[in-house]
């Protein structure tokens, strides 16, 4: 290998690494306030990617009627425990909040299908339309069993992916897309290496959202609230944060991330209703480098999945996968060594 | 009918309709049978792994695919029998998990699953990536099976086979759980510690019990690999793993029923929603894996123990566990006991005995002797270090300097798990019980240490003789402490204070020379003190020596023969109680004036304490 070689694949595995870095964030909101490790995550990214390639075919995307079948559901799931609680009088305001406000990316995505509007209102409006999946998909499944076991909430979270990828192909059909760049021209490197636009687009976004959810974490009361829930459940809700609310906005903070995701992987690989679930599996993998829980370390996680990544498809394409995911391996043991944990339980089984 | 015959005439039932089944059936219907067969075999190694020793594993049909290629690769290219194939196969799972299992069983809290994500998908994309192995055509022409001559190619024909072994693997792990290896497993999801304190070694029980899982996959991947005689890559990824797991849920990870049950539902409604969905939809084949997973939400939404779990609440009493006679454990021959030193020889000696967390000193420089046949109180205000200096006795925490003789034996840095089988048996501040075993197999994981019979023999039924004087043992202890007539209720279902005596029980079944409790009398009632008072002092009659760890001033004055104080991590005072409760430093230390000052308020620590206690017993009663 020589290093002009070393160096194309560094900046792939950089721009790789970016993806990951932003999807193991949203994984690692998820999981810290939530309990849950949220496999549809993936299906989410594709969902974006696919709409943002539907606007660009001049055809409104399938995603309107995915996320307004989940918003009918997720009302109905509302409505009927506020009447099992004797709380009918709140159901308009499920209906408002569960039901309208997710139509209304629906509206606007309807509104622009087909029309000739500048290429950033479509970004804008696919990222919209894909936000309230997770916190819908969540409503409807997960919360009704918030309480569950690690194992159980793990598991309906994979039935959930097989449901999204279902629905995924109902709704988009089998066939792949790619979108235009977002960006075009590219930036000559002193050593005369051309790194494109798209590229750094895709690490500049990367930084400047990590340094905004630093951020939100740091500044906000609202982050505040994600983080006091992360660190004692219990302790959270005795100073009166409601769990539910912030699962609610980590969710729809994930989905955010993984609708910017979607639109910038779009332009550079041809995306099907299932290409997410490789790209959620490998932040996960950067997640876990992280713990699960911190935050920097997950985005040393992504560098080093996308790196490693690289310069596994160079030595062996067929094999790349199975080095990435053979890296958990050694990177577990050496976490579980540093960290000196306490005598733990296994929680029980539910009954 | 009594709930014993009742089990029984359900399990009866089952076997003879699953025996008269193909008659019945149509060829497909007998496929379908097989493939549940080989499912519930993944799914109740699984429901060992996981639901008994709450590993989950994403990995499973990892094993099943070593297994399956194994036996199809040694039989097409080397033409040998399928049945040497077997063997190949089980060793080369077996090594497979064993190697696994040594890497990454370690690993705490949710690594371990997620580990198993990581080599289950690697194990599978290996299989498409290796020439010898046919890449992602995969291996085809494998031979059937074929027993006196008789081959097995038919459905029918390998079927009671299938179901055979699905039997005898359910037979072996029934006789597993109800055995010392058993109990062991069960005590897994109580953490290291609490198996360490009877002398067990976790990451060894959970290795075996990784291997075994994975051993129940291999067998299922060789029949799996000469009934459809072809194997592909794709049947063995993390998605079929993730299946796997969803049989054992959904047939509820508690009881092994659940293993084929949960295989049955999948593989029924997989095969329903195939036929179905096309009739309702022109886009059937996509909809399947939406009903698919709909359905698997709705039922772990309504039934989160699975559908045996289900059912097993809605049965409770009906089908009650083996309740054994206190008549048969008469007639046992008893465990072999320890010899006990004599009265007043030195049991333990603590030198010097210092530990750092970081810049904090917890213990810093104590010693003290306990002789044999002596009760030793160790007190002090909150914060003084007792637990601390309770957890460097019994090898729980590695001390930064000084030395512990047990027995006249060094044991500084030796293992929990070593001291305890030496003869030191300890109880936990907070209570660390098994909810859902009985007050009986609670108090018989004490008697770990003294017996031998592993998970083999036990799942051979060759282990009963011992099993028999462990149980014996177990009901004796039980007797002791006044639980013998609830010893098959749930150890979970016992208030707080009760269930503090039953750890002394399970820590008495371990045949103690030494019993080191901590805080046993912390929430119980003054009457439950008093008894328990009553015992330890009988104990201490019959020659066992005790180092108690107590905050109850009242219960430890009347008590102990010599009390030990500490403050501020170090040794205060050492004495008779009533020369300690006399000592002025040690008032000062509990009530917080100076030594030197003037004499303090007299406030008589005991009438204090049990003023307090008596306020708090009239809120309560």
């Amino acid at each position: 290998m020589t290093w002009d070689v070393a160096l194309i694949l560094g900046i792939d595995g950089l721009a790789n690494g970016a993806v990951y870095l932003l999807a193991g964030l949203g994984l690692v909101l998820i999981f810290s306030v939530t309990r849950v490790v949220f496999v549809p995550f993936g299906d989410v990214v594709a969902f974006s990617a696919l709409s943002l390639a539907a606007f660009e075919a001049g055809r409104a995307p399938a995603t309107i009627g995915l996320v307004l079948t989940l918003a009918a559901l997720a009302v109905l799931a509302e409505a009927w425990s506020l009447w099992r609680r004797g709380e009918a009088r709140r159901i308009p305001r499920a209906l408002v909040g569960w039901g309208l406000l997710p139509a209304l990316p629906c509206l606007a995505a309807w509104a622009i299908a087909g029309r000739a509007v500048p290429g950033a209102l479509q970004v804008v409006i696919a990222i919209a339309l894909v936000v309230p999946i997770a916190p819908l998909v969540a409503r409807i499944a997960l919360q009704p069993i918030a309480d569950a076991s690690v194992l159980v909430l793990l598991i309906v979270s994979l039935a959930l992916h097989f449901l999204l990828s279902g629905l995924g192909l109902l709704f988009f059909g089998p066939e792949g897309s790619r979108t235009g760049p977002l960006a075009s021209g590219s930036l000559t490197l002193p050593g005369g290496f051309p790194v494109s636009a798209q590229v750094l687009l895709m690490m500049a976004s990367a930084i400047v959202l990590s340094a905004l959810f630093f951020l939100l974490f740091e500044r906000t009361v609202a982050g505040k609230a994600l983080r006091a829930t992360a660190v004692n459940r219990i302790g959270a809700r005795l100073v009166g944060i409601r769990p539910t609310r912030t699962a609610l906005l980590a969710y729809a903070l994930a989905s955010l991330l993984a609708g910017l995701i979607g639109v910038l992987v779009a332009p550079v690989t041809t995306m099907y209703y299932d290409s997410g679930f490789l790209i959620g599996l490998k932040a996960f993998v950067a997640a876990i480098i992280g713990g699960l829980v911190s935050y920097p370390l997950t985005a040393i996680g992504a560098l080093a999945v996308g790196g490693v990544e690289s310069f596994a498809s160079f030595w062996s394409g067929a094999l790349k996968d199975v080095i990435v995911f053979s890296l958990l391996i050694p990177v577990l043991m050496l976490r579980s060594f540093l960290a000196a944990h306490a005598e733990e339980e296994v929680e029980e089984i539910d009954p | 009918m009594t709930p014993r015959r009742r089990q029984l005439a359900t399990i009866g039932g089952a076997i003879a309709l699953l025996a008269i089944a193909p008659a019945l059936l149509s060829n497909f219907g007998v496929s379908l049978l097989n493939d549940i067969g080989i499912g519930a075999l993944v799914a109740l190694g699984l429901m060992l792994l996981t639901g008994v020793g709450g590993a989950t594993s994403f990995g499973q049909a990892a094993f099943v695919g070593i297994a399956a290629y194994a036996s199809a690769w040694l039989t097409t290219t080397q033409g040998v029998s399928p049945w040497l194939g077997l063997l190949f196969a089980l060793a080369l799972t077996g090594l497979a998990a064993l190697a696994i299992g040594l890497l990454t069983l370690r690993l705490g809290g949710h690594f371990l699953p997620l580990s198993t994500i990581a080599w289950g998908l690697s194990i599978a994309l290996l299989f498409g990536n290796m020439d010898s192995l046919g890449r992602h055509t995969g291996l085809s022409n494998i031979p059937a099976l074929r027993i006196a001559g008789f081959s097995l190619a038919e459905p029918r024909a390998i079927y009671y086979l299938v179901w055979g072994l699905v039997g005898l693997c359910c037979l072996f792990s029934h006789n597993l759980l109800n055995s010392r290896a058993g109990r062991a497993i069960r005590a897994l999801r109580g953490g290291s510690t609490l198996l360490a304190s009877v002398g067990a070694d976790a990451f060894r029980v959970r290795l075996t019990l990784f291997v075994t899982a994975a051993l129940f996959a291999g067998l299922a991947g060789w029949l799996y690999a000469h009934m459809n005689r072809f194997v592909s890559p794709s049947p063995f990824d993390v998605r079929a793993s993730i299946e796997y797991l969803l049989m054992a849920v959904a047939g509820g990870l508690g009881q092994l029923s659940g293993a084929l049950v949960g295989s049955a539902l999948v593989l029924v409604m997989k095969n329903v929603l195939q036929d179905l969905l096309p009739f309702l939809s022109q886009r059937g084949g996509q909809l399947e894996g939406v009903a698919f997973a709909v359905l698997f939400i709705v039922l772990l939404h309504q039934a989160r123990g699975g559908l045996m779990g289900f059912v097993a609440s809605r049965m409770r009493g009906r089908f009650a566990a083996v309740v054994r006679d206190a008549g048969e454990f008469a007639s046992v021959e008893p465990l072999a006991r320890r010899e006990l030193p004599a009265r007043g020889a030195p049991v333990l000696s603590v030198q010097g005995a210092l530990k750092r967390f970081g810049g904090l000193v917890a213990v810093d420089d104590v010693s003290f002797d306990v002789r044999a046949g002596e009760i030793v109180g160790l007190i002090g205000p909150n914060g003084a270090g007792k637990s601390t200096m309770f957890n460097l006795v019994t090898g729980t925490l590695a001390m930064t300097a000084g030395r512990v003789d047990f027995l006249g034996r060094d044991i500084t840095g030796l293992a929990q798990r070593r001291i305890a089988q030496l003869g030191m048996a300890r109880t936990f501040q907070h209570v660390k019980l098994r909810p859902q075993m009985s007050l009986l197999d609670n108090v018989a994981l004490g008697a770990h240490a003294r017996a031998t019979a592993g998970l083999m023999a036990a799942g051979l039924r060759l282990d009963r003789r011992e099993e028999a004087q462990i149980m014996a043992e177990a009901h004796r202890q039980l007797e002791r402490i006044g639980l013998a007539q609830r010893a098959h209720e749930l150890a979970g279902s016992l208030p707080l204070g009760t269930q503090r005596v039953l750890e002394i029980a399970r820590a008495l079944a371990a045949d103690p020379v030494l019993l080191v409790l901590d805080e046993p009398a912390a929430g119980l009632r003054r009457n439950e003190k008093r008894s328990l008072g009553e015992l330890l002092r009988k104990l201490r009659d019959e020659g066992v020596t005790i180092l108690i760890v107590e905050h109850d001033m009242d219960f430890v004055m009347k008590l102990v023969d010599r009390l030990v104080v500490m403050t501020f991590g170090s040794k205060l005072v050492e004495g008779p109680p009533a020369a300690v409760r006399a000592d002025a430093r040690v008032q000062a230390a509990y009530l917080g004036s100076s030594v030197d000052g003037a004499a303090p308020a007299r406030v008589d620590v005991q009438v204090e304490a049990a003023r307090v206690e008596a306020i708090v017993e009239r809120r309560v009663s």
